[in-house]
């Protein structure tokens, strides 16, 4: 019956989301204010189905419930809670109804928000929100629908693929879904700015805190993922540049763009043209990673046989949306007033470089990713893209991104010195050529690029703590003389000045800890209990193998007792082949142990007979950085969100603007 | 500084960055991009000793052999023609006799395909796609049937394994 009624909740949302599509554009044509209101109700109402809809299915999973075909071919009885609840999104269904629900989601939020936004633009953008709504569950009743009965019913499942058995599957969707779709908050706002054919820095002031949110959980998403691959894939990349990375990394970067572009058009009333597109492409890119990873046309590990018309019909929502955005981007675009130009040596025009150089990162990871997909539908000629072609292409555009970075937060605004903001980055220079050379020096007949690189983490982390101390010890006769004096006024700082610092030293930490990977060290050998295996400055002993039952596997365990050369015992790893009988699949189980920030990576390999195993060992120095710098960089958003200005200030401001509004309030046609 | 410079200034900055990243991407595409060859193709064709490239196909049956300090040695068939591979590292947890893979490494003057790379399936009802390609063209696959042992069995019983980031079961040296 529950189901029954989730499936109906799934429905009524569909109408109503075609109520908050349709309603506000109605209303702005006969100019009726009340009409125009309905929006709100209907978008917290699209989101209260919905996540009934979403409780109903959970329901389903959580009880086992295998009259439910969803039910039958993704969950098991003897398959852990946890796992029998994210394994609602552990498939395809259910993780487009988990999709739609964070896209209600975010419409409720922005229907609801204080933030003052002008009505006629929150109204539009609420109904934009609703039209992608609407794609989306339909896309979910006619081709994917998780509400599917059977009968009879059958005692039990196919279960989740036990690569989904995780703890990473628990939080990695929803922290990914919430970034990508975020962007959809921002679409909406530009698309509204395009059809009410004004924009000015109230809406970059509308339009960034929710740019900040999905940045930062698109951010955590990405980090999650990439340690979930490491740890589970049991061969230490954290990294494959793969489609569906890719796919992910794109809207990020463009993200990432549109963050730093919506500042300028906030504070310098510029590039307001270009944050518009960068909104559209950001969220445009989230589609196409949706339809990447939904339709399996790339090749890719990740990709699934799947039904064709799912890949068609997100085929069609992806030119509905991108084609017809960008068609209006060219009729309305060139109506929007022009802001000013600035100073090429400004913080406004370090920030044009950054997104230039985002951009056409963005870009060459948009090339990689489809140009197989082109190529083979022209000439029929299957090739693949790999790491080798990224890492020529995207290092060498994030090496300059990364140098300017430092100097764009010591630029002023309008008119900056290079020579003053050089003397203020002295120190941080100073301290990364230090370090590269003393890295250099001490690894000395190693790899090269990894000092280089150590030295530019360093300059970032070292680079974003002065711009800290030399704004709290300030300049000139209002010099700060003590340390307790610029501590005070440190913390007197805004937010946001603490939330770029963060952000761009937690940039720097990613970099360290990729560079850190030059030294990284694998060994690969048969070993029988008793005998060792080393790899970096550890030494792995195969303590004894033996066999292990869990919840729904068993398991064949190898424990491994880890020392340092000197014969130290450091600790334990169990690395093991686990096998599903449900889905007769095995799994391996890598062990790892951190040390600091450094982990020692066991892999588990084939059994041979007379009772040795293959085992592969990696050292992966200051591994934890790639994504505690992460975490660091989502922290700098998140502090950046809580800024006076996100809350207070902005909305008395917004809302004279949008008292003296009426008369401008028809689209200018 | 005049508008106008400002704005040349602007317009050259956007294109030596974007001729920056045409000419890495097309440096780029020149070096790196790995073909894709079935074993017919392999044989029939060739492929100059050296060129990386991707073999697809399935693993034949019984000629699995492992061999001392993690070396295997297997052939890869589209039942038409076989390519003799040999692989030293982990296998994919579904490398399996008679199922698809994806190996990538080059072949020596032997006509033996050296492999650094073996990637499986992730799932028991997922044939990477160019394999599954591969075999349609020699008529191996029949889509949804139960024909033509591991091929048919991975056709049937479509399956996403959604919402996941993992990258399948992949092994590299």
């Amino acid at each position: 019956m529950l189901i029954e009624v989730g499936h109906f909740a799934l429905a009524l949302a569909l109408a109503l989301s075609l109520v908050q599509a349709v309603m506000p554009v109605w209303a702005a044509r006969s100019g009726d204010a009340a009409l125009r209101a309905v929006a709100t109700p209907a978008a917290l109402g699209t989101f209260a189905c919905i996540l009934f809809s979403f409780g109903a299915l959970t329901y389903a999973h959580a009880t086992s419930d295998f009259s439910v075909q969803n039910v039958i071919e993704n969950s098991h009885t003897a398959k852990p809670f946890l796992y029998k609840l994210s394994g609602v999104w552990g498939n395809h269904e259910g993780s487009m109804l988990l999709w739609v629900l964070i896209l209600a989601l975010f419409g409720a939020l922005v229907a609801v928000s204080r933030n003052s936004v002008p009505p006629v633009l929150r109204a539009n953008t609420l109904a934009v929100q609703g039209l992608i709504t609407f794609v989306f569950v339909l896309f979910i009743i006619t081709t994917s629908n998780p509400f599917m009965r059977v009968s009879p019913a059958p005692v039990e499942g196919n279960d989740l693929n036990p690569l989904l058995q995780d703890f990473g599957l628990a939080i990695h969707p929803p922290l990914l879904y919430v970034g990508y779709v975020g962007f959809s908050i921002t679409f909406a706002f530009a698309i509204a700015a395009l059809i009410d054919g004004r924009i000015d820095a109230v809406w970059a002031r509308a339009v960034r805190p929710w740019t900040l949110i999905a940045w930062s959980f698109l951010t955590l998403g990405i980090a999650m993922g990439s340690y979930w691959a490491y740890y589970e894939l049991g061969w230490g990349g954290w990294w494959f540049w793969d489609p569906v990375e890719n796919a992910s990394l794109m809207p990020w970067l463009a993200g990432t763009a549109l963050l730093h572009s919506t500042v300028v058009m906030e504070k310098r009333d510029a590039l307001k043209v270009w944050t518009v597109l960068l909104a559209i492409l950001t969220f445009s890119l989230s589609l196409l990673g949706t339809f990447i990873v939904r339709s399996g046309v790339l090749t890719s590990v990740h990709s699934f046989a799947t039904d064709p018309t799912r890949g068609v019909f997100i085929l069609a929502i992806l030119i509905l949306f991108i084609g017809g955005s960008l068609s209006l981007f060219a009729w309305r675009a060139p109506m929007l007033r022009q802001g000013g130009l600035f100073a090429p040596i400004s913080r406004e025009g370090a920030l044009v470089m950054n997104n230039l150089f985002l951009a056409a990162a963005c870009a060459t990871v948009f090339v990689g990713t489809l140009y197989p997909l082109l190529l083979e539908s022209l000439t029929s000629e299957k090739i693949s893209v790999g790491p080798p072609f990224f890492n020529y292409t995207f290092i060498p555009l994030a090496i300059p991104l990364l140098l300017i970075v430092p100097f764009g937060q010591t630029l002023a605004w309008k008119r900056g010195d290079v020579h003053a903001a050089s003397q203020r980055l002295f120190a941080a220079m100073g301290v990364a050529l230090a370090v590269g050379l003393a890295v250099l020096a001490w690894t000395w007949g190693g790899p090269m690029m990894a000092p280089i690189g150590i030295g530019l983490g360093a300059y970032l982390v070292v680079g974003s703590a002065m711009e800290i101390v030399s704004r709290a010890r300030g300049y000139g006769n209002s010099r700060a003389r003590t340390v307790s004096g610029v501590m005070r006024r440190a913390l007197g700082l805004p937010r946001s000045a603490w939330g770029t610092a963060l952000a761009h030293a937690g940039v720097g930490i990613v970099v360290l800890g990729i560079a850190a990977q030059g030294w990284a060290t694998e060994a690969l050998s048969t070993v029988k209990p008793g005998e060792s295996l080393a790899s970096g400055p550890y030494v792995a002993t195969l303590d004894r193998v033996g066999p292990r039952t869990g919840e729904n596997y068993e398991e064949t365990t190898a424990f491994l007792t880890i020392r340092n050369t000197a014969g130290d015992f450091i600790g334990t790893v169990e690395t093991g082949k686990r096998f599903y009988p449900s889905r007769k699949m095995n799994v391996t189980e890598s062990g790892l142990l951190t040390v600091g920030v450094s982990q020692v990576y066991a892999s588990l390999g084939e059994m041979v007979p007379g009772g040795a195993i293959g085992l592969r060992l990696y050292y992966k120095p200051l591994v934890l950085l790639i994504w505690l710098g992460s975490v660091v960089m989502a922290l700098g958003g998140a502090v950046s969100l809580t800024d006076r200005r996100m809350r207070v200030g902005a909305p008395a401001r917004a809302k004279e603007k949008a008292k003296t509004m009426p008369g401008t309030m028809a689209p200018a046609e | 500084m005049t508008r106008k410079s400002r704005r040349l200034i602007l317009i050259a900055a956007c294109g030596a960055v974007l001729a920056l990243a045409l000419g890495l991407i097309l440096s780029a595409m020149s070096g790196s991009i790995v073909f894709f060859r079935s074993p017919t193709e392999v044989t029939a064709q060739g492929v100059a000793p050296g060129t990386r490239f991707r073999l697809g196909g399935l693993v034949k049956e019984g000629s699995l052999q492992r061999g001392p300090d993690q070396n295997i040695d297997f052939a890869v068939t589209d039942t038409n023609a076989t390519v003799q591979v040999q692989y030293r590292g982990l296998l994919p947890d579904l490398f399996r006799e008679g199922q698809g893979i994806v190996a990538e490494g080059r072949l020596e003057p032997g006509g033996i395909f050296r492999a650094d790379t073996v990637l499986a399936k992730h799932d028991e009802s997922y044939m990477p796609r160019e394999v599954a390609d591969a075999l349609k063209a020699q008529g191996r696959w029949q889509e949804g049937g139960s024909k033509g042992a591991s091929a048919g069995k991975a056709a049937e019983g479509v399956k996403t394994a959604d919402g996941e980031p993992t990258l399948g079961r992949r092994s590299e040296r």
